[in-house]
């Protein structure tokens, strides 16, 4: 079960003619699939694009009517391999991944289909996780479009225009015989708005259908001497193709005056944030209509060379407006302009910063710039000439923590870690490696468990060069998801082989936690189109790990602490893999909160368990935090002169999943920790014997503050 | 549109669009887990049901795992034509910011995105820590006042109280009281009404919503911070006195108003403590020792060194055993307390309780008389039979007959500690500690007031307790080296600082090598 359900949502995707769709972008590209007669989606999880996975299975009522095939793949290259299944029929496909990692894996398939072609459109949507909020090292999906000659979709990032450019895609695929990239960026997946719908069209070849008359044509298999047509068909008949359709479907837009001695080329996915810099320097209107021309790329490729002339003719200078590096765009750009002796000044990663998101500041400095030196005259007075300088502000920044983000309320992951820290303290450090997923936040402080990340279920292959052993044993970590993505074969395939002396824990939380909770072969949850309930440790076994140990608590430190120091130490010969399995705190709280609230009102007995800390026993040393991290678990100052630091608090988010007692025992730490029971609508003869037992409770504590000076004032 | 289209509406002469001040600008800044997607969605449901148009967008991804977020959302009033609205909020150009968290006001502020000119600030002036301020094993909160001094000259207005207890208090969660100070700020052109009805349509949880809704709406429009009063200090309480102790306590009593008043409050809440953690006999001790020191100290100094010693002696003196925790454990007002925390208040609820205990031979050793005790704890191997005996975690259930009995009966051992081992080491290192620091008040007495606060650096149990005596050590050991510099107080207050910055002692590895430097 997904984080977040898009079942009400979903309805929204019945929409038809004349109707207007009102909500978030991922559910208008799922509409905009649908209203295109797509024969199959697929994919694989991951931010930005994971609610689009999420949504598609959540409309899989609504796609089995159509005819529709969905697949949630196995990783990204499945996805993209599932996309030939275009290349001898005519049905559009498509499927979706992040990028630039999810394409980076995707990639074998993807030149290869790209190489074979296409005959019905097939679509790769690319949630590109660039900028704030992204998870992944700073890279573009541009290049893999220009290595393996597909192309590459960047519309506005407006529901019309991105509804608009998966109907475009599919088309320009079908008339150039070739894949099509539709990148959506972070904020695009999750800008709402409204557009027109249409009809939602059932394929005109279902996928089963085309099983009933199957085709295949050997000059679409990659091989020679086939392989070769296939790069000048690319460069000599699917290029000019595409160019033309570009052109003659006006897929770019113009906008502004067709004159002028200025003007912006720039990414579809800019536009609004070019307009709001417009706006701000009183060039542009609400509407966006603007002073400067402006050529909107929604194709940045291939570059449609003769429209990109067209506009540059008669100008003196031009900005490209183009986020991430490098700068491909204007490499192209400039090429064409020195090609055709054009005398245009061109500026773009000149002014703009070559690194980075193109925040509000860097477009408004940038574009502000261009415009001071290229053409004053359109800038009014107030802009050339601010008024008076703003106040100075106090520097925050030594003030401020970082805040990265970590492990939630009561994750099972907590205490993996917190155990690893204790082993360490005894063994030593060793060399460990993290993988993709929620427990690489261990890597952080206050763990800082672990020093690299090489791809998601790559851990224990990260690890490899160290799988001969020495004095101490690598250790390296993978998560469910990862270990499915590709790990099983990558990381525990490779120690295997290889007899590697190391240690592999394999974090099982039930999910694809890291993405939002979708299910992975190893969940317990009962999925009615998937199959579930497969065992990490099964598959281990299989694939001949000989030392195996499944921990079904991971919140029981002491024996995460003892298992992992007997796969440290033991004579047996590696690799050793620990299976740590718990359930996401974050999905099961999800489940389970509910169901004991209705239980609790209903009157049935249930226990409610939550922790506390004792303040006049705490000393204020942290040690606890120090093998937590909770965010329940936090720090309260005492009205207290004699007290200098602030003692550790639990505040009431603590879900009561045990780690804080269990750090306590197992670390030797303190005993300000308790756990409270509250139990709910107890029994008649419980509720009795606990008010007896109350009752002489009672009495022993007033019968010794009788005899003594009391200053709790609070006393009963 | 098309390029003729576009070819038409020509700006005249670079004349600012009036109805771009038509566009509010607003951001939330959370801590994911926030439910400022809650928020985020009530906003753009209310601008769409009062006649604008808006468009919401935010981060999703692992910044939701506890970690800053933003969410942005602009809107207009409807027109014929769309609006181009911007994705993500600029520096400079926000109108409304709301903050879930005060240190997020205060980032909200570093990146920009509250100015003087236009932006009203709504923060909640709670505080959820950050990793980094937690795990300091000293103080290691950031500096709220900072950040409101900074909020006095960024924000152009400001609505701020604890917005997360007012949420607490009725049963809600932030984002509710959130939208609530929202609407009472007047900040958006829509009437309270209208924010009531968004929550409605929402349909999730409203009438809690609505309860910390209207109390935050309240509150805003009030235009007053609230201030939340914790309740009185440990210096102001009563104490319970039975007879047969009041003539003792009185003497305390008079003995104590006959300090210097500087030193006063500080003793006051040192007696209550020692005289809480033993009995009057031990408060008298107390305020001999503090006599002592009073001895060495002067009207001059404004009795610094006193004051210091009244507050560093308590501590000593009430150190942490078995026997302290164990009373603490079982007093009947800890269990009121925890019934209010936990919400047990009436037969529907039972509370049962746990506590973790971890006793290890030193514990069990330092509860033997002195002598018995240093025998056993000189001999490996009885201290590896007590470990075979004791050593293991145990899980007290407090709220049961047997196990409370046994935590009552060691709690009840007052009488027997003074005869202990770990009492003649307490003895000991206080005595020790505080000869060597009065030694030093003449000679340089400021120097002798940072050995006095040096005492701070001994806490926790177990492994915690005695990295915390080694870091209290090596910076003692490291007066003689600083004795008769004019700033040798100061290098000592900067050592002790840096053994509190870390667990392993890194910071003051590093002050030492640089002290011995120059000393």
């Amino acid at each position: 079960m997904a984080e977040r359900s898009f079942k009400a949502e979903v309805e929204d995707l019945r929409l038809g003619d004349g109707q207007t769709f009102t909500g978030e972008g991922i559910l208008a590209i799922t509409k905009a699939l649908l209203e295109n007669g797509v024969g199959y989606v697929g994919g694989y999880q991951g931010a930005p694009i994971s609610h689009l996975m999420d949504v598609l299975a959540d409309a899989q009522d609504l796609m089995g009517e159509l005819g529709v095939r969905f697949e949630a793949n196995a990783n990204e290259a499945a996805a993209a391999a599932m996309l030939a299944a275009s290349v001898h029929y005519p049905i559009r496909g498509a499927v979706t991944f992040k990028g630039s990692v999810g394409v980076n894996v995707a990639s074998d398939a993807l030149a290869n289909l790209a190489s074979s072609g296409v005959n019905g459109g097939a679509l790769v949507i690319v949630g590109e996780d660039y900028g704030e909020g992204s998870s992944i090292m700073q890279e573009r999906s541009h290049a893999f479009a220009m290595k393996s000659q597909f192309w590459l979709l960047d519309p506005r990032p407006n529901l019309p225009s991105i509804v608009k450019a998966v109907g475009d895609g599919f088309e320009l695929s079908e008339a150039t015989n070739t894949p099509v990239m539709l990148m959506v960026r972070i904020r695009s997946c999750h800008v709402t708005g409204s557009f027109a719908t249409r009809d939602n069209k059932r394929p005109p070849l279902t996928v089963r259908e085309a099983l009933s008359d199957p085709r295949r044509d050997f000059s679409r298999v990659v091989l020679p001497p086939m392989s070769y047509a296939h790069e000048q068909d690319k460069i000599k008949n699917r290029w000019p193709a595409a160019q033309r359709f570009i052109t003659e479907h006006g897929l770019n837009e113009l906008f502004g005056p067709a004159d002028g001695k200025v003007g912006i080329v720039l990414q579809g996915g800019m536009y609004n944030g070019v307009i709001r810099a417009l706006q701000r320097l009183g060039l542009a209107n609400l509407h966006g209509d603007t002073d400067v021309p402006l050529y909107v790329m929604n194709v940045t490729y291939p570059i449609a060379d003769q429209e990109f002339l067209k506009f540059c003719k008669d100008k003196k200078s031009v900005l490209i407006v183009e986020e991430g590096q490098p700068e491909f765009i204007e490499q192209g750009l400039s090429t064409i302009l020195l090609r055709a002796g054009l005398p245009v000044k061109l500026h773009g990663k000149d002014t703009f910063p070559m690194a980075g998101e193109y925040t509000g500041q860097v477009m408004l400095e940038a574009i502000g710039a261009f415009l001071r030196q290229n053409a004053p005259d359109l800038l009014p007075a107030q802009v050339l000439a601010p008024n008076a300088a703003a106040p100075a502000i106090p520097d925050l920044s030594k003030t401020v923590p970082i805040r990265p983000p970590g492990f939630c309320t009561g994750c099972p992951e907590r205490p993996i870690f917190a155990a690893m820290k204790l082993v360490e303290k005894e063994l030593g450090r060793h060399q460990i490696t993290a993988d993709i997923g929620c427990h690489l936040f261990a890597t952080l402080p206050p763990f800082e468990i672990g020093g690299s990340t090489m791809g998601y279920g790559l851990g224990p292959a990260s690890n490899a060069a160290f799988d001969g052993g020495g004095e101490r044993r690598p250790i390296s970590i993978v998560g469910d998801g990862g270990f499915w993505h590709n790990g099983l074969s990558s990381s525990i395939g490779n120690m295997v082989f290889n007899k590697s002396d190391g240690v592999a824990i394999i974090v099982d939380n039930y999910y694809s936690a890291a993405t939002g909770g979708q299910d992975v072969l190893s969940s317990r949850a009962d999925n009615p189109t998937k199959s579930t309930h497969h065992p990490i440790s099964r598959a281990l076994k299989g694939i001949g790990v000989p030392w195996i140990r499944q921990i079904d608590r991971t919140y029981d430190v002491a024996r995460m602490r003892d298992t992992l120091r007997e796969a440290l130490t033991t004579d047996a010969p590696g690799p050793r893999v620990i299976v740590a399995s718990s359930e996401c705190m974050l999905n099961r709280q999800r489940r389970e909160k509910p169901l004991a609230a209705k239980a609790i009102k209903d009157g049935a007995r249930v226990e409610v368990p939550r922790f506390g800390v004792d303040e006049a026993i705490c000393t204020g040393d942290h040690a606890c935090i120090r093998l937590s991290g909770c965010p329940s678990l936090g720090l309260k100052r005492l009205d207290d002169p004699l007290r200098d630091d602030p003692v550790a608090s639990i505040d009431q988010s603590c879900v009561g999943c045990g780690n804080c007692g269990e750090v306590a025992d197992a670390a030797v730490l303190c005993p300000s920790f308790y756990r409270a029971d509250v139990i709910h609508n107890p029994g008649g003869a419980e509720g009795w014997w606990a008010r007896m037992t109350a009752r002489v409770i009672g009495w022993l504590m007033n019968r010794r503050a009788a005899g003594r000076l009391s200053f709790d004032g609070e006393a009963a | 549109m098309t390029i003729q289209e576009s070819l038409a509406p020509r700006l005249s002469d670079n004349v600012r669009d009036e109805r771009l001040g038509d566009i509010i600008k607003l951001a939330v800044l959370a801590v994911g887990g926030q439910g400022g997607g809650v928020l985020g969605g009530w906003i753009e449901a209310l601008a769409r049901a009062n006649g604008y148009v808006a468009q919401a967008t935010s981060v999703a991804g692992v910044a939701q795992r506890t970690g800053a977020t933003v969410y942005y959302i602009e809107m207009a009033p409807r027109s014929d034509r769309a609006p181009v609205f911007s994705l993500m909020p600029a520096a400079g150009d926000v109108d409304i910011m709301v903050a879930a968290e005060m240190m997020e006001a205060g980032r909200a502020i570093l990146r920009g995105f509250v100015t003087p000119d236009r932006t009203v600030l709504i923060a909640s002036t709670h505080r959820a820590l950050a990793v980094s301020e937690k795990m300091v094993p000293g103080d290691g909160i950031a500096n709220a006042d900072e950040v409101r001094a900074a909020i006095g000259v960024a924000a152009k207005q400001s609505v701020l109280f604890d917005m997360d207890r007012v949420a607490i208090e009725n049963g809600s969660v932030i984002s509710a009281s959130l939208f609530g100070a929202l609407a009472g700020s007047g900040a958006l052109p829509f009437p309270r009404s209208a924010f009531e009805a968004a929550i409605r349509a929402g349909g999730k949880g409203v009438d809690a919503s609505l309860r910390a809704f209207n109390a935050a709406a309240d509150l805003a429009e009030a235009g007053s911070t609230p201030a939340y009063v914790a309740k009185g200090g440990a210096g102001a309480v009563a104490p319970d006195v039975p007879l047969r102790l009041a003539g003792a306590w009185a003497a305390l009593q008079a003995r104590l108003t006959a300090l210097p008043e500087p030193v006063r409050d500080m003793a006051r809440a040192g007696l209550q403590k020692v005289v809480d953690f033993q009995d009057p006999a031990y408060g008298g001790l107390y305020l001999d020792r503090l006599a002592r020191v009073q001895a060495a100290d002067s009207a001059a100094q404004d009795w610094a060194l006193t004051r210091e010693a009244a507050k560093y002696i308590a501590n000593a003196m009430a150190y942490d055993d078995i026997i302290r925790v164990a009373d603490l454990k079982t007093r009947a007002s800890r269990f009121a307390r925890i019934k209010g925390e936990m919400g047990v208040k009436d037969d529907k609820r039972l509370l049962a309780l746990t506590e973790f205990f971890h006793p290890r031979a030193q514990e069990v050793a330092g509860m033997m008389p002195a002598r018995m005790g240093a025998r056993w704890q000189g001999d490996p191997k009885r201290m590896a039979q007590l470990d075979r005996w004791f050593d293991k975690g145990r899980r007290i259930r407090t709220h049961r007959m047997l196990p409370f009995l046994t935590l009552w009966f060691l709690g009840g051992m007052r009488g027997w500690r003074l005869k202990t081992l770990r009492h003649a080491q307490e003895v000991a290192h206080l005595e020790d500690w505080l000869a060597l620091s009065l030694a030093e008040a003449p000679a340089d007495y400021a120097l002798a007031v940072e050995m006095i606060r040096c005492r701070r650096l001994i806490k926790g149990y177990s492994d915690t307790h005695t990295r915390g005596l080694g870091k209290f050590d090596r910076v003692m050991g490291m007066v003689p080296v600083l004795r008769g510099r004019a700033d040798a107080a100061d290098w000592l207050r900067r050592l002790r600082e840096a053994a509190l910055m870390d667990e392993e002692g890194k910071a003051l590895d590093g002050a030492i090598a640089t002290v011995r430097t120059f000393a």
